[in-house]
């Protein structure tokens, strides 16, 4: 009689998932056994000490792969190469950022327990097992692991309506967009007989489909699927209610480690599995592309409340990002590798600025709450101006570079065109970062209170800072492991 | 050949004195006398590279101080400086207006931001004049809007913000195509040549492409340049933030960053593109000389002196624009002589209009009459810049424009009837505005206006000079202009310039 056949288990190439995943169990249940609720600084401090575990387990990983190239594990579902390993690291430092960000946050706002934390563990660990993964039925695990945890933390400020009412908003269009991702997953496999990415690409690289309507209705509703969770126009319809409605760390949480996650996903699905139908998908990624940089641009431009504005944002940045899958090859992997290491620690940095600013309540995010904030706290408007600067892509940050990258790989590959637009949607985001900054220096807004800066998320925001700047001046270092990380990428 | 790190010092001494200037922020004092002494050193510096620059450097083609380090290999990115003839006029330029702008526009509200500002600012235009390589251009080029932008919106007049923004978005607009130009140019150059991605200039001039391609890549670069420059039909940004800018501001716009434009349509898309020239050539030419007319004809309209300075340098930039396509070398030299002088006599104008506007708080042009009675030096200052500005001849004004319409007279001779008219209107406007600015009975508060002071008039000495000088001996810059403009015509010269 046989039994079950266990495949082999590489276990340092799950390791960043299973510290996370555990560090998780250990929390939930030592505040289940815990009499009364565990104290604040140390569910924080387990928090991070895990996060930055499974960020060194990452270097362990990427000596490995140096070593002995890209591998493939438990049947050949879970990929440790370069670009997995690199931006699992960027997902696991996004998390501790967001941590520090959130622990002064849950101080702020009175939120005692380790339930933030544990989900936060969890959905951090869905989005490495994305970046991962090499079969769609474990994209879909690590898709389900990331959003679940997510639908949640969308709710976590019982004190604002607005929260839940975006929470449910979050899930039921996530769940819808699951359902067809998971719809595609299956009819790709009807198309093709596999879910495993290298052989979907060995398939449709050594067959010719009489038929491809099948494999065409399963990749499009994959894409969709995609699409709507990496928020481009016009899947984005959920994002500014919420981003707006979540509580602020969360939205800067979701806005850098799903980005990663799924377009680490999104990518490999794209260029590995279904590179060889480059002339299928390209036309769409053009239309989405072009939606999404003018559309989120202008839509942005009439927001009045910071947090719709940054989604609109996040929706142009989006676009951007889809350049470097639009090339669809190692310098278009690397571009968007660069793209992810660079906009996380930004957008993480710019969401704990806008956590502090929104002052207690999490109410004060229309722009009128940063008139003349750079006058009062030189140092805190100073970091926010950097930062929105880098965003809109000025040289001397990392946001110029990140540009630059992906729009280089488009020009190469022929997306000359594409390229020009999506910079012209990037000349329209400017005004709105703009108007930001000008209220920040504006001379106004006197008498307002200065806004304290508490020292784990004024450590984010000098970091987010720090980086964008030094990285903006010398950017040779990552993108050099960018480029490095994707020559051992798996075809 | 020099050294480069001469110039890697021009363009890092404004920014380490930027750093300085903006930490004191608790005294004003301090920052105001350190951005004075780095604008100093830094003039005297200029000199030194002046009078050092040697144009015979073998197998440099006219340039020096030159080198290149490779700093990101994956982006191409490198620092490559060099100078040659008309880099370095333009670089004697910029560290003359910082020097004018800080000492004849002082600020005082919040002057080590200010000064911060001015000095950064400095050193991003220093660095797109030395760079020899497209990408550190665009870079420099791109930096140059953020100072530009903090300077106008945060010290300008009461619509300043707006008129930043629209600054901003507009160039910021015009480079997006710069941006994608220079990366197809680059991987065109990569996919012949192999080796790394490259933009230094003489890997991509030598890049061999087909006339369309030319033609599509000198659009790109030429709708940068126009917005940079302005070029009608798309200056309509310089009006409102010349005006609405502190007087510093419109100085550095209008004497430097508009330079930026022309020049890097000399450099880059003629330069690296002399293909295209044939076919885009009559475009540029009309619009240039519709600038010209335009801009000439607009100017005698406006009711604000600062509008007026804008519209004059919109007709100004148009005989740039007029010499640098032209196709003959005569008026190459010319428009490139015209970069420096417009730059001196715009700044000039522009003190003058900050003298007025300390003195009476307004620029328009009828709360103005009579001045020359209680302020005859302010009054002869303004001829003096107004008369080179026309092209009186024995001012420096004369000899940039006629060189450039006798040049274009030789080769495209209708455009050059044409553009003569703007020498005729210019005349009409700038006399017409000394007119009513000066001429006539001084009442109520123009009565009380106080004549220029020691300082202010001391600030004017370098810019009188210069008219002057160069307009009765221009010979020694030419003698440098030349030999360089030759150098780049030779590469260009298979697309029809008569040398």
């Amino acid at each position: 009689m046989t039994g079950l056949v266990l495949p082999s288990i590489h276990y340092l190439a799950i390791l960043p998932v299973v510290i996370l995943f555990v560090a998780a169990l250990v929390l939930l249940v030592a505040s289940a056994l815990v009499r009364g609720a565990l104290s604040r600084a140390l569910t924080t401090g387990f928090t991070l000490a895990a996060s930055l575990a499974a960020a060194a387990a990452a270097i362990w990983q990427w000596s490995y792969v140096a070593d002995h190239g890209a591998t493939t594990t438990i049947a050949h579902a879970i990929v440790l190469d370069g670009f997995a390993v690199v931006s699992s690291a960027v997902v696991a430092l996004s998390l501790a950022l967001a941590t520090l960000v959130a622990h002064d946050w849950s101080r702020r706002e009175h939120v005692a327990g380790a339930e933030y934390h544990v989900l936060s563990l969890a959905a951090a660990a869905g989005a490495i097992l994305m970046c991962q993964a090499n079969d769609l039925v474990v994209i879909f695990l690590g898709l389900e692991i990331l959003s679940i945890g997510l639908y949640v933390l969308v709710a976590f400020d019982r004190q604002r309506a607005i929260s839940a009412e975006a929470a449910l908003k979050y899930f039921l269009l996530g769940g819808f967009a699951s359902a067809i991702f998971i719809y595609g997953a299956a009819l790709v496999y009807g198309a093709t007989g596999s879910t495993n990415l290298t052989s979907l690409s060995y398939f449709l690289g050594s067959n010719t489909l009489l038929r491809p309507g099948l494999l065409f209705a399963g990749g499009g509703l994959l894409l969709v699927g995609f699409a709507f969770k990496v928020a481009v126009v016009p899947f984005h319809l959920w994002s500014p209610d919420v981003y707006h409605g979540a509580p602020t760390p969360v939205t800067g949480f979701m806005a850098s480690i799903v980005k990663v996650g799924a377009f680490a996903a999104f990518l490999r699905v794209l260029v590995s599995a279904l590179g060889t139908q480059m002339t299928t998908w390209r036309p769409i990624l053009f239309v989405l592309i072009v939606a999404s940089t003018l559309v989120g641009a202008s839509l942005g431009l009439v927001q009045r409340n910071i947090k719709r504005m940054l989604a609109y944002s996040s929706i142009n940045h989006a676009g951007f990002i889809l350049l470097g899958l639009y090339a669809a090859d190692a310098r278009g992997s690397a571009a968007t590798l660069f793209y992810l290491m660079t906009y996380a620690p930004i957008v993480v940095a710019s969401f704990a600025v806008v956590t502090l600013v929104g002052g207690e309540g999490d109410e004060a995010h229309s722009i009128a709450s940063y008139r003349g904030l750079a006058r009062r706290q030189p140092w805190l408007g100073g970091a926010l101006a950097v930062l929105l600067l880098s965003q809109l892509g000025a040289p001397l940050t990392t946001g110029f570079y990140a540009k630059f990258a992906v729009l280089a790989a488009s020009v190469d590959a022929g997306g000359g065109a594409l390229a020009l637009i999506a910079l012209l949607g990037a000349a329209i985001a400017a005004s709105f970062y703009l108007r930001w900054v000008f209220a920040l220096y504006a001379d106004e807004g006197r008498g307002a209170t200065r806004v304290p800066v508490p020292a784990a998320t004024g450590l984010v925001i000098a970091l987010g800072v720090v980086i964008t700047v030094l990285f903006g001046l010398w950017p040779g270092p990552l993108a050099s492991l960018a480029q490095h990380a994707t020559v051992l990428f798996t075809p | 050949m020099h050294s480069s790190l001469w110039l890697t010092v021009l363009v890092a001494l404004p920014l380490a004195g930027s750093v300085v200037a903006g930490s004191l922020r608790r005294r004003a004092g301090a920052a105001y006398v350190a951005g004075v002494v780095t604008a100093g050193v830094e003039l005297v510096l200029t000199a030194v590279v002046v009078v050092l620059y040697n144009g015979h450097v073998a197998g440099a083609a006219t340039f020096d101080f030159a080198s290149r380090h490779v700093l990101a290999a994956p982006f191409g990115l490198a620092w490559d400086v060099a100078l040659d003839g008309i880099s370095l006029l333009l670089v004697a330029l910029t560290s003359l207006v910082l020097v004018l702008a800080l000492v004849g526009a002082r600020d005082r509200r919040r002057e080590p931001a200010f000064v911060a500002w001015l000095l950064m600012l400095t050193s991003f235009t220093m660095g797109s004049f030395v760079s020899h390589d497209l990408l550190l251009f665009f870079i420099f080029f791109e930096l140059t809007l953020v100072p530009s932008y903090f300077l106008v919106a945060q010290w300008g007049a009461r619509e300043a913000g707006r008129a930043a923004l629209k600054f901003f978005i507009y160039t910021f607009t015009g480079s997006a195509f710069l941006f994608v130009g220079a990366l197809y140019l680059a991987f065109l150059h990569q996919h012949q040549a192999g080796g790394d991605l490259t933009f230094a200039y003489g890997a991509l001039s030598a890049t061999v492409m087909s006339r369309s391609t030319a033609v599509w890549l000198f659009g790109a670069f030429a709708i940068a340049f126009a917005v940079k420059s302005p070029i009608w039909p798309l200056h309509t940004w310089s009006p409102i933030t010349y005006a609405e800018a502190p007087t510093a501001g419109s100085i550095e716009l209008s004497a430097l960053l508009a330079k930026l434009g022309s020049y890097g349509l000399l450099r880059f898309a003629v330069g690296l593109l002399p293909l295209a020239l044939t076919s885009t050539r009559p475009v540029l030419l009309t619009l240039a000389v519709i600038g010209i007319v335009y801009g000439s004809a607009l100017a005698c309209v406006t009711p604000d002196l600062k509008r007026l300075v804008a519209y004059s340098s919109l007709a100004q930039m148009g005989f740039i624009t007029l010499g640098v396509v032209a196709g003959s070398k005569i008026a190459m030299v010319g428009a490139v002589l015209l970069m420096f002088n417009h730059g001196v006599i715009t700044a000039g104008f522009f003190l003058l209009i900050g003298f007025l506007e300390r003195r009476r708080g307004t620029a328009t042009i009828a709360d103005l009459t009579g001045l020359q009675g209680p302020a005859p030096v302010l009054a002869a200052l303004f001829t003096v810049v107004m008369l080179a500005s026309i092209g009186l001849p024995g001012l420096s004004g004369f000899v940039s424009e006629y060189l450039i319409l006798i040049g274009t007279f030789a080769t495209h001779a209708w455009w050059g009837v044409a553009a003569t008219f703007g020498v005729v209107l210019a005349a009409l406007y700038l006399l017409w505005v000394y007119q009513r600015v000066f001429h006539g009975r001084a009442t109520g508060e123009n009565a009380q206006v106080v004549d220029a002071t020691t300082s202010e008039r001391w600030v004017m000495v370098p810019v009188v000079v210069l008219v002057v000088v160069l307009g009765v001996f221009p010979k020694p810059v030419l003698d440098r202009i030349s030999p360089s403009v030759q150098q780049l015509i030779s590469h260009v010269a298979p697309a029809g310039v008569s040398k």
